[in-house]
Order: C-alpha cells, then structure tokens, then sequence
C-alpha cells in the first residue's frame, strides 16, 4: 500500500503516476480524547508517510509522558504548549500522498472553546471525518462536530466511530451510534456519510481492513478517502470570476487578473462586468503559457476583453444573462470568532471574493444552538457561537447563497481596531426585511401575485369527483403549488379568487359539470364532462387542461433543477 | 474539462495568494533565498503578474555564508529575469565575528538571518514579505498561516493567530507591523520537484549529485568553504558523490550522499527516503522544538 513500496521501474513511469494525481481536502474534528491526532498519526505511520527522524524525535518525546509505544499523536501535535498540555489547540495542516491521490489535512482541535478552528479547518475541506468514541456513543460534541461541517457546505462526512478495541469490537455497539448518527444526520440535505468502526491506535480499518471485525464489510478509512469522488463542484456552476488586479503593462494591454471561483469561460463568450453592469466579449484568455482555448475555477487566469470597459480591483465578471445576487442588505449565518462579542452598533470591515467594504451587523435574527439546533433569541454573539443576522454593507455585495457557491457566499468581518478577523459568514440571501419596515410603494398587482405563487388564478370544477380532487391536490402541493379546497360554490365567489390569483378545486355536488375556468377564459372541455372513472386518467387530463391554459408561470430555477 | 490534477490545483492557488499580496500591501517584498522553494516562487511571480514585470523586488539576506555557487545563481538568475535584487547583510555582527563556530548556531542564526531581516524589511518599509516556507517541512510551521501577522518587533504569536478562511486573507496592519506570507504553504517538497521538472525551472546546481570534497564527521557530509570550518582529531576530507537537499549557509548544511543528477532521479530519490529534508539542516537540532523558537523572534 505505502507509497515508498511502489517505486515504479523508471523515474519517467513515476513522473506519469504522480502527474495524475488528484488532490482531496479534509477535515477531521473530535472531541478531546477521541483519539483524533493519534488517528492522523496512524493515517500518516501506516501509510508510510512520516520519515524516521520524524518518529524518533517523537519517540523521543513520548518518554516524558507515556514511556513505552510510539505515540502517534506527537507527530502531529506541532507546538511546545501543545505538548506540554497534550492537546491540539489550533489548526494545523498536514500533507500524505498514496499511489492515487494527494491529501491535505485541516487538523483541528475538538476542545470546547475552540469551534472557531473547526470552522477554520472546513472551510477549506471536501470531506469531514467526524470521531465518536464508541464507549460514549453519540455524544453532543459529535453532533456539534457534524453540524458544522454540514454549516461549511461540507457534503461527504465520515463517521469514524473509535476505540472499538475498548468496546470488544461488539457489532451491536458500532450499530447503535451508526443509526444514532443517521437519524441526526437525516434533517439536512445532500448529506453523504460514511460509518466505520475503527481503532486509531491498534489500526483496525484505518490502513487495512480489521481482522477483528468480520462483521464489517465496508472500505477501510484509507480506501475510503482514496476512492470518494473528488472533483470541483463548482466546475460545473455558473461562471463568476472576481477581479483581484487588473494588468496594464502598457497602454494597450488591458488584461483582468484572477481565480475563476465557479464554472467556465471560454474566448467569444458574452460576459457581464459588476458593478457597472457593461456587457462584453472575452477576446482572450491569457497565461505564462500561452493563451488558453477555455478556463476552469479554480484556474488562476487573465482575461481580456473585447471592448474598453472600466473594471477595476473587486469587481466581479461573469456571464451575460446568468442572474446573481446583488443587495446591500443581506441575511447570513455568522460564526463568532473573537473574545469580544459581536456588537450591534460598531462598524465592521466585510471581505467578500476581492473586495474590502464597511458593514454593521443590523439585527440578529437568532443565535443557533450548535449542540441541540435549536434558535434561540440572542442580543449578542459570543466567540464560538453561531447566529442567523442581517448584514449591511455600504455598498451592494454581487454574491450567490453560500449553500450553492462557496466562493461567492463567503466572507469575514474584520475589526477596524484590531484588525483581526473576528468572523465568518455564509450567506443565505438578500435579507427579508421585517414587516413594519416596509414603506408602501403600490398596491400588488397581478403579475406580481403569479411570479410570487408561480401559477395564475384558476377554478376547477370537478362536481362530485373527491378521490380526484385528492389526487390533484396532492399533485399541485408536490410541486410547490396550495391549492384551495371547497365544497360548496357560489358564482359571485368567482371573480375575487381569480383576481387574488388562488388556485381553487371546487367540489359541488350540486354543481356537478367539470370545467376550468381562469382570469382570461373559461374552458368547457367536452372530455372534461366524461372522465374517466380511472383517477390517474382523469388526473392526467385535468393537468394537461392546466398546462395548457397557462396557468403556471415557468420558474426557469425550478425548471432546471426538477426537470419539469 | 478534466479535473485538473494536484500540481495545477497549488499553482492556481499559490498564483492567486501572490495576486493578493500585491494588490492588498502597500510594500511587498519577496524574500529570496536563492533555494528551490524561491525558484518556484519567482516562476509563479512570473505567472501571476504576466504580461507585466513582477511587481515588487526581491530581498536577499546574505550572511556572507552561503555557498559560492548560490551566489553565483543568485546574480544571474535575478539579472536574466529583470528584477530588482536587495541584498542585506548584518555587516556589524561579522565585523563582530559572528560565526556558527564562534557564536554558536542559535546566536550566529539570530544574528545574520533574523537581525538582518528585521532591518531590511524595515530599511525598505516593507509592510510584508514573501517567502517561500511550507507547511510541511517542519512541525510548527504546519499551523503557520497563509498570511502571517508579526508584532513591531517582527515577532509571532503562535497562540494568537488570526482565524483564516476560505480564500479570504487578511492583510490589515498598523504601521510597523508587518506580514509574512507564504504562497507555498500546502505544497510539500515533492510537489516543488514536480513543478521544478514539468516547468523547467533553473535551479542552483547544488541540487545535483557530484563528486564533491566533503568533511565527513559520522554520518553528516560538511563543506569546507569557510576558513573557519576545521577540522577535528580523527577527521578528514573525502571525495564523495553527493547533493544538497536543502540550501543554507555552508557550515551549517549538511550534503546527503546521492547519485542523483538530473530532477527526474531526484524525484525518485525522495520516493525511497526515509528522512525529512531539514534534517541535514545542523542548525534546527539544537533543541527540541528550535524551529519554533526562532520564528516567535522573527526568524523567517
């Protein structure tokens, strides 16, 4: 398995390999004493990715403390106070590579008060490895650990439940923690765990299958990480691209520096520049080495343009007719990270992609409780906790929610005074603003009405059909649509439903012809008389007559992402 | 597209920091330190400011001890790439007679390397300085950050670091602080050979296995440069075919026996080494956790 057993024939066969290689980051979080360093330890030891001087300062070391077996966790604990107290206190990086894949660990520190460097080390990471001590079971720093990883935007999380060797390697009790962890997990969306059980410090399942639990099938932790998918996600999205310099080595060379923090561009496409909103061409994609044909975030490239636009440091390029965000008031989950609490009346600075811009935190919505989730009321923030609140910049941010770009939907508040970053941010979008803060502008019209609800006024006549009107119901409410049940009708109800624009299932027995009826028609189908007894035949037609009045106003997001 | 592999993912990133640095800090310096790891970061300056000139000027603090063929390096390499060199020496402390034998590694180090750097940064008014240190090479640099606030006194503060998120870095200071930032923060040593060889980067040739005339003491291979170098009772100097694996001051450097003689075959050395590249460096063995100490003075 270890890489220094694997030397290929010739240095060129090696120079291809290792050419190849991918690159994974993760982050490790557990509590003290879930034996996290001595896992990394493990992880690094037995994949023979620590060199002999390394083990013998350690081993060196370890005499001072616990005289006897190599301890694993030294190896990583880097700082003299660290060693001295035998605790991880801030993050630290640590770089193995295996025949397949480089790895770049965020190590980071499970004591209490140290959620900051957790946050630190996942903001970073494409995979989370959460340790449970199976003598514990799911203990509320687990769940702590897990949340903010989910918090980070982190999808693939690794269960390593440890110390399995104190627990006789008992099936039962590696189960119980696993359906624990499941269940916990289920509330949040895309979430991709892995459960293993292990033993950081005999090695069971971190390198090589366990011998010792026959019960467990699964990958090992070390095939694990080297076979999860890798990949930028962001590869795929929509193209932003933040100008950090613009390059100007004369007068007629206008080159705009940057990383592409999401999708792809290539020379010819239609491009947007933010703030000033000017539409242009990339004329071409210049590098070091030559100009490229097309550019992939995360790639540090320099664009130019077609036309002279005026672009500068902190402006944001991307796709013409692609939507993104732009407000001054946003609402975002912000992590604490400074002894002084968070105040509502002082000006923070806010770096968001390449820009620098005053903000005050205008009103905390709630502060969440990362050991129960719950929201709780708060008026202020303290280190290590993590609230909902609104954020006003001085100028409007051009941004994307954090859950859909993690480039775009992150930043940090830095104190004017002290100049250390105080916290982190992750937005959720352009911030609601409470109801009494509204000024009236106009009374709401219609088309406003259909693009709020997505779907126009509409009235089905359906007479007796209940089992039908189930089945529609069900099928509106599926796809985002709260239709209106009534069973009784009246004439002169028509016109005040259609204008508030409701979609309404009537069944009256009394009034038993089926029809549709919307603000601009009335359709009396001649099928629609005779449906079928069968439900899922006459629920089809039905749709159909809804589709085809027009009575759902496209939503080209939803569209996109439901494939309707 | 493909996903692009490891070597390009650290480039983009390293590109994106030095792009950073530049157009955040009113002075930015690079410390250039004429090894492997400044090489790279030079190449990567190139890429990053391309088509224009590198936009700040290269620091270089010369203890008078370093090899007679850096320094030749060193002269034609910053003069065929067309940047400014600064070279600063801590002329008064070997006027003093400061040298590793006399003074004591510990005292010769903080003298010619930390002493001069603090004054050349402050000389020039540099607000930060770039160097090309990596995370991995030692124990206490793995917690180091991208960008690394010093105090007044160019000193660190391991137990107050600012958090560092995504790639949203911090470059606020006070006049007389200043920041270390380090580019080549995740790449490991092999990483820097694999990009030295795909990128064809100049190097000194040090590097490159030789027969050259060593002080063989034990198993440490030392050069003899220096006068002041000298030879023990039971000591004595042998032709030996080696390389330096990493490049400081002659006396305290210590060379490893190889046959490696082009990258490719350096490459495959370290694939079978089973020792990390600052072990042959003399001067962090001095105490346990050295490394640590020096840069909370302000060391590199």
């Amino acid at each position: 398995m270890a890489a220094s057993l694997l030397i290929p024939d010739s240095a060129q066969q090696l120079l291809i390999a290792e050419d190849r290689k991918e690159l994974l980051r993760f982050t490790t979080a557990g509590s003290v004493d879930d034996g996290k360093s001595t896992l990394i330890g493990r992880l690094l030891y037995d994949s023979q990715n620590v060199y002999i001087d390394q083990i013998e300062s350690v081993t060196k070391a370890s005499i001072g403390r616990n005289a006897g077996l190599i301890d694993f966790s030294l190896l990583t604990d880097g700082l003299r106070a660290e060693r001295e107290q035998g605790i991880t206190i801030d993050v630290a990086y640590r770089y193995f590579s295996t025949p397949k894949r480089k790895f770049i660990i965020a190590d980071t520190p499970g004591h209490e008060q140290f959620t900051r460097n957790m946050v630190t080390g996942a903001s970073t990471a494409d995979l989370a490895i959460v340790l449970v001590d199976a003598r514990k079971g799911l203990l509320p720093q687990s769940r702590r650990h897990a949340f903010i990883s989910v918090l980070l935007g982190i999808k693939r999380i690794v269960i390593a439940v440890n110390k399995m060797d104190l627990v006789g390697y008992s099936e039962d009790v590696f189960r119980q923690i696993e359906r624990d962890f499941a269940s916990f997990l289920a509330q949040f969306e895309e979430i991709e765990p892995y459960f293993l059980p292990i033993s950081a410090l005999l090695g069971d399942n971190v390198v090589t299958p366990s011998k010792k639990m026959p019960w467990f099938t699964g990958r090992s932790l070390f095939e694990h990480l080297e076979s999860v998918p890798v990949g930028d996600r962001a590869a795929g999205a929509a193209f932003r691209f933040p100008v950090q310099r613009v390059i100007r080595p004369d007068l007629d060379y206008r080159g705009y520096a940057g990383q592409i923090a999401s999708g792809s561009i290539r020379p010819g496409d239609r491009v947007v520049a933010l703030p000033s909103g000017r539409t242009s061409r990339i004329k071409s994609i210049a590098t070091f080495d030559g100009e490229k044909l097309e550019a992939q975030s995360p790639e540090s490239v320099t664009l130019l343009l077609e036309d002279e636009i005026d672009i500068a440091r902190g402006d944001l390029i991307a796709r013409a007719g692609e939507t993104i965000d732009v407000a001054r008031q946003i609402d975002a989950t912000l992590v604490w990270m400074s002894e002084e609490p968070l105040d509502l009346r002082k000006r923070y600075r806010v770096k968001h992609n390449t820009r620098l811009e005053w903000a005050e935190v205008k009103e905390l919505h709630h502060r969440i409780n990362v050991h129960t989730l719950a929201h709780e009321r708060a008026h202020r923030l303290e280190m290590n906790e993590v609230g909902f609140i609104r954020l006003e910049v001085s100028r409007p941010l051009y941004f994307d929610a954090y859950k859909r770009n993690r480039t775009t939907g992150a930043f940090v508040l830095i104190d004017p005074f002290s100049n250390s970053t105080v916290a982190a941010g992750m937005i959720a979008g352009i911030a609601k603003p409470a109801f009494e803060e509204r000024p009236f502008s106009r009374p709401v019209r219609t088309e406003e009405r259909a693009a709020r609800l997505k779907h126009r006024g509409a009235i089905l006549q359906l007479g007796n059909r209940e089992a039908l009107a189930d089945r529609l119901e069900r099928s509106l409410f599926d796809r985002g649509h709260t239709a209106i049940r009534l069973r009784q009708w009246a004439p002169e109800w028509k016109q005040p439903l259609l204008d508030a624009g409701l979609l309404v299932v009537v069944t009256d027995g009394a009034s038993p012809a089926c029809a549709l009826e919307t603000a601009s028609s009335r359709v009396d189908f001649e099928e629609l008389t005779t449906l079928p007894a069968d439900e899922v035949a006459a629920a089809q037609l039905v749709g159909d007559a809804l589709e085809k009045a027009g009575v759902f106003v496209a939503d080209p997001e939803l569209a996109e992402s439901e494939g309707i | 597209m493909p996903t692009l592999n490891h070597l390009r993912l650290l480039e983009a990133e390293s590109i994106h920091i030095l792009r950073e640095v530049a157009s955040e800090c009113q002075r930015p310096v690079l410390l250039y330190s004429i090894g492997k790891d400044s090489s790279v970061l030079v190449r990567l300056c190139q890429k990053a400011f391309y088509p224009g000139s590198i936009p700040f000027p290269l620091l270089h603090i010369d203890t008078s001890y370093k090899f007679r063929e850096m320094i030749e390096f060193r002269d034609q390499f910053t003069a065929s790439i067309g940047v400014k060199l600064i070279v600063q020496t801590n002329q008064s402390a070997l006027d003093g007679g400061a040298t590793p034998y006399a003074w004591g590694t510990q005292r010769c180090c903080g003298a010619l390397k930390t002493q001069a750097l603090l004054d050349g940064l402050r000389a020039g008014g540099f607000d930060a300085a770039i160097g090309g240190a990596r995370r991995d090479e030692e124990r206490s640099r793995a917690k180091e950050r991208v960008f690394s606030f010093r105090d007044s006194r160019g000193q660190w503060n391991p137990r107050n670091q600012r958090p560092e998120l995504w790639n949203l870095y911090n470059s606020r200071i006070e006049p007389g602080e200043h920041l270390r930032v380090f580019p080549l923060s995740n790449w490991t040593e092999l990483d820097v050979w694999q990009y030295i060889h795909a990128e064809k980067i100049p190097i000194v040739p040090l590097y490159f296995a030789k027969v050259r005339q060593m002080l063989v003491k034990g198993d440490s291979l030392i050069p003899v440069e220096q006068p002041f170098v000298a030879m023990q009772p039971g000591e004595e100097l042998k032709w030996v075919k080696c390389r330096m694996r990493s490049l400081g001051c002659s006396p305290c450097t210590g060379a490893i026996y190889s046959e490696a003689d082009t990258v490719p075959k350096i490459i495959e050395e370290l694939f079978g080494m089973r020792r990390s590249e600052r072990q042959n460096r003399i001067i962090d063995h001095d105490t346990d956790g050295s490394m640590e100490l020096k840069k909370q003075e302000g060391y590199f």
